[in-house]
């Protein structure tokens, strides 16, 4: 009898089987490793049926917190996900598949991903997108080394409205590379022009920026990409894909490559993941590009069908002269991504965006109406903004912790000086009258 | 099928969010805003889960078909695992939420998740501790090869190569690159393990470690991996095990055991978490002693009064691998399969796995040409090169196959064998299936000599036939542009 179900041969077929093999034992089919390296002592508990393990899981479960009223964002954002979302992504039909090797038994996540590549372009205003990067983070740094290859150069300016967290995350990848790259402070919350145009030379071969950026504000980044390509440069850009309901697209603004986290998009929080890196750029440098990609061609009787494409570039082909060494990627994430976007639709990320803004808008007025607490920067915003508090701005957190609220991220642990700056997000799940409550009880915990 | 671009009908909805009652909308200077909508479609709920539903029967997939692709281990996904990673109190944590001051309160479960799991995967790797970072297999490889040249940095060792056999996964060189070492690929023995003397000539002091699959990816043990273990270690060099073979050593044989430094493991793989159409995958990697220093932060640890919380407090450490804890819904999978298979589970994984690669390679061999003369382990490599005499290759036995309703093995990989088909059955298939699959593939082979043609013309039930694939690079079709 087996121990888990996991494993369906009946001792008689066991039995059978090694017999077919010639093997009078299971220990027989394993005489290639050698006695001295075989052990049968594992430390791990014995099996639970699934009714145990579920037990368990949702005791786990209800150790965290589950009713918090949220405010806390910083590039991952709690918004509402359609039922319908969770019930199509649910498909065993979608999610025990693999990478589509085989075009013609892969047709469904095959096309599945050509369209969300047609949502990724249409969204952020490129022309082509990969199948998808690990996260933001990862997508920005792939979208750096793909411009410092474009441009055969390896200096870097990034702005410090960049995510901290995916700034943090580069310089760990790039430790063992030979790429410099500097950081330029913000200048009254947005990209410091000066400071940029000033470091700008032939040498730079990427200008990294985002928008909105980490503060919450919204820039139009227009001239500082020209000023880029004016010494040759290439312009990345990490964006909040949900924004660009409304905001003005990066291609807009003249970006060569644009990455970001697809979080918002229909996938939940999870504590951290599985998130969904991005990728898109103009069709002449996609031979440039990281990560797999799904093109349209045809079959013999003329039929319309889709492949992975470009697949020189990939390291199962090019191996150490790969543009990235990425394999698996987030394919269910970027499939969710697409079903969210689908039932969205045009008009509904256009709501969803002017929704997250309008909460935004009027939290920062009633928040700044507070003795005391003052807007960080006076710059426009999306869904976030930064409030200078008259103290400690983890203090406070802690403080409305207590009232069963997370009152946003205290980003003195990234930003020297800034101990009693509070970010702040809103998406369309907050309501007027948490906005009230929050404003009541940080009033009466400053 | 139509794209769901073609089904969109202008107006149309699927999703209404609640009236903003008393706020006024935002306003936000035109300047800062897209001139347009997005070009989305617009279509009602019902058309997009018809779409969606209509797509996924397209797939061929676990839960439909035997799915037998070498060296990714389509195991079967306990359906509980998917119950566990949706429940509310996991799904909806805020991964900042510990870094508040406080926080930790917020969040002990997932946690001590994290935690438990990488005690577990520790164990069953006989390494000192892991991480649960990497997002990926391949990830967990460039994290494992950066935790290498964070060791040798802080030794002051000089080295600049890494040595990769040719038979292992393209991801290896590739992760070793992005880690900044040159690498030395040295061709492998006809079985795909190290070939010694070769690899011998390749060692030097500038050697940083080598990057061995074991069993290697033709399904061998490495017997001598002793051997190497003590050569490299002789310079100071690292061994780095990759452990996408894992199902085959399950609960017999730990990696940290048997000379091996770091490791990284496919949660996707030998944990049974779901493969998602190409991702999510989650690719922990465990370390040794000496390498403990330098693992990504944070770390979960757990302190003396039993509750759990994030340490920074590793100068040595690579940093940020990942933006949080690892990709969490998965791991929450892998934890809730562990808790399942339990430890007598571990074992009778790699007996059933490496049972019924033996199974359908004694069965298949004298209609294919199998690679390994004995025994193999969780897998089985054949050559298709007999059917060139026919103009049959191992392409056309695999569209063969998906006519018959079975996903085809890994084809043209490992490089090393000519006209490769790689079959990884794993154990939860049953001996119904592996047969019914075994009369199948004898009956391609006796097509492949008496009618090629119908091979060739394969696949006829798919959606598609064979697909053109050099017009799709020529015509770079990569977005929907209208009619």
């Amino acid at each position: 009898m087996s121990h888990t179900n996991f494993c369906v041969a009946s001792e008689q077929d066991k039995a059978e089987m090694l017999k077919a093999v010639k093997a009078k034992s299971f220990d027989d089919l394993f005489v290639d490793i050698p006695a001295e390296f075989q052990t049968d002592a594992f430390n791990i508990p014995e099996g639970r049926s699934e009714l145990e393990a579920l037990q368990t899981l949702r005791g786990l479960a209800a150790k965290n917190a589950t009713n918090l009223t949220n405010f806390c964002g910083a590039g991952y954002y709690d918004h509402f996900i359609p039922a319908a979302v969770d019930s199509l992504s649910g498909r065993g039909e979608f999610y025990t598949a693999y990478t589509p090797y085989q075009p013609e038994a892969a047709q469904g996540t095959l096309q599945a991903i050509y369209e969300y590549q047609t949502d990724m372009a249409r969204l952020t205003g490129m022309e082509v997108s990969n199948a998808s990067l690990y996260d933001g983070g990862t997508a920005l740094f792939e979208g750096i080394m793909m411009a410092l290859r474009t441009t055969g150069r390896d200096k870097v300016l990034i702005d410090e409205g960049v995510s901290p967290i995916y700034r943090t995350m580069l310089r760990c990848y790039t430790r063992n590379l030979s790429i410099q790259y500097e950081e330029i402070p913000l200048a009254k919350g947005l990209a410091d022009r000066a400071a940029f145009k000033q470091k700008l030379s032939k040498e730079i071969g990427a200008v990294v920026v985002q928008n909105p950026n980490f503060f919450g504000s919204l820039d139009d980044l227009t001239d500082l990409v020209a000023a880029a390509h004016g010494v040759g440069a290439q312009a990345v850009f990490s964006v909040y894909p949900l924004s660009l309901g409304l905001v003005k697209t990066p291609g807009a603004m003249g970006a060569d490559i644009v990455t970001g986290e697809g979080q918002s998009l229909g996938l939940p929080l999870s504590f951290g993941g599985p998130y969904l890196g991005f990728m898109t750029t103009l069709k002449k440098f996609v031979r440039k590009m990281p990560g797999r990609i799904v093109g349209a061609t045809q079959d013999e009787q003329g039929r319309r069908g889709y492949v992975l494409t470009l697949q020189a570039r990939e390291q199962h082909i090019r191996r150490e002269k790969a543009t990235s060494n990425i394999c698996t990627n987030e394919a269910l994430c970027a499939l969710r991504a697409h079903m969210y976007l689908s039932l969205l639709g045009k008009q509904g990320l256009v709501d969803v965006a002017q929704c997250c803004a309008s909460l935004a808008a009027y939290a920062r007025e009633r928040l700044c109406a507070i003795r005391g607490v003052r807007p960080t920067f006076e710059q426009p915003f999306f869904n976030e903004f930064a409030l200078t508090l008259p103290r400690d701005a983890s203090d406070v957190v802690s403080a409305l912790i207590d009232h069963g609220i997370a009152a946003g991220f205290p980003v003195g642990r990234y930003y020297k000086g800034m101990e009693n700056v509070l970010l702040l997000a809103f998406t369309e799940k907050r309501t007027k009258e948490e906005i009230d409550l929050l404003a009541a009880r940080l009033e009466g915990n400053l | 099928m139509k794209l769901i671009y073609e089904k969109s009908v202008p107006g149309r909805r699927a999703i209404r969010l609640p009236a903003l009652k008393i706020l006024p909308a935002a306003k936000i200077d035109k300047r800062l805003l897209r001139d347009e909508p997005a070009d989305l479609p617009e279509l009602a709920e019902v058309d997009v889960v018809r779409h969606f539903t209509a797509l996924s029967r397209l797939n061929f997939s676990v839960d439909t078909h035997f799915y037998p692709l070498g060296s990714c281990t389509m195991k079967y996904n306990p359906k509980a695992c998917e119950t566990a990673a949706s429940l509310p109190g996991l799904a909806d944590v805020h991964p900042l939420w510990p870094q508040l001051r406080r926080g930790g309160l917020l969040t002990q479960g997932a946690l001590q998740i994290v935690y438990e799991t990488e005690r577990m995967l520790s164990e069953i790797t006989g390494m000192a501790e892991c991480t649960l970072q990497p997002l990926a297999g391949s990830h967990g490889e460039l994290t494992g090869v950066m935790l290498m040249a964070a060791y040798h940095r802080d030794r002051g060792n000089k080295k600049t190569h890494i040595i990769v056999p040719d038979s292992a996964h393209g991801t290896n060189p590739a992760s070793a690159a992005i880690a900044g070492y040159e690498v030395v690929s040295i061709p492998s023995n006809p079985d795909g393990t190290l070939n010694v003397e070769t690899f011998k000539k390749a060692l030097n002091s500038e050697t940083a470690g080598v990057m061995l699959t074991c069993p290697s990816t033709l399904g061998v043990f490495v017997s001598n991996v002793k051997e190497i273990a003590d050569a490299v270690h002789a310079v100071d060099g690292l061994m780095y095990y990759d452990g996408a073979n894992l199902n085959a050593i399950l609960g017999r044989c730990k990696p940290g055991e048997i000379g091996f430094d770091v490791c990284h493991l496919n949660l996707h793989k030998t944990f049974s978490t779901p493969h998602g159409g190409g991702g999510p995958g989650s690719g922990p990697v465990g370390v040794v002693e000496k390498l403990r220093p330098y693992l990504p932060i944070s770390r979960v640890v757990k302190t003396k009064d039993g509750t759990f919380s994030l340490d920074y407090d590793a100068p040595k450490s690579i940093g940020y691998i990942a933006p949080f804890y690892g990709n969490f819904g998965i791991i929450v999978r892998a934890y809730a399969y562990l808790l399942m298979l339990g430890r007598e589970g571990l074992r009778e994984t790699s007996n059933m796995a490496v049972l019924n690669a033996n199974y359908v390679q004694e069965k298949l061999r004298p209609y294919f040409d199998a690679v390994a003369a004995g025994r193999c382990m969780h897998e089985c490599v054949f050559s298709g090169s007999r059917f060139g005499a026919h103009g049959i290759h191992t392409l056309d036995i695999a569209k063969g196959l998906i006519d018959r309703g079975i996903h085809p093995p890994t084809i043209y990989f490992p490089l090393n064998v000519p006209e490769a088909i790689m079959v990884e059955p794993t154990e939860s298939e049953s001996r119904e299936t592996l047969d019914e699959f075994i009369e199948i593939m004898i009956e391609l082979a006796e097509k492949a000599k008496t009618h090629p043609d119908e091979l060739h013309a394969a696949p006829v039930t798919a959606p598609v036939g064979r697909l053109d694939e050099v017009a799709a690079v020529k015509n770079m079709d990569l977005a929907y542009c209208g009619e």
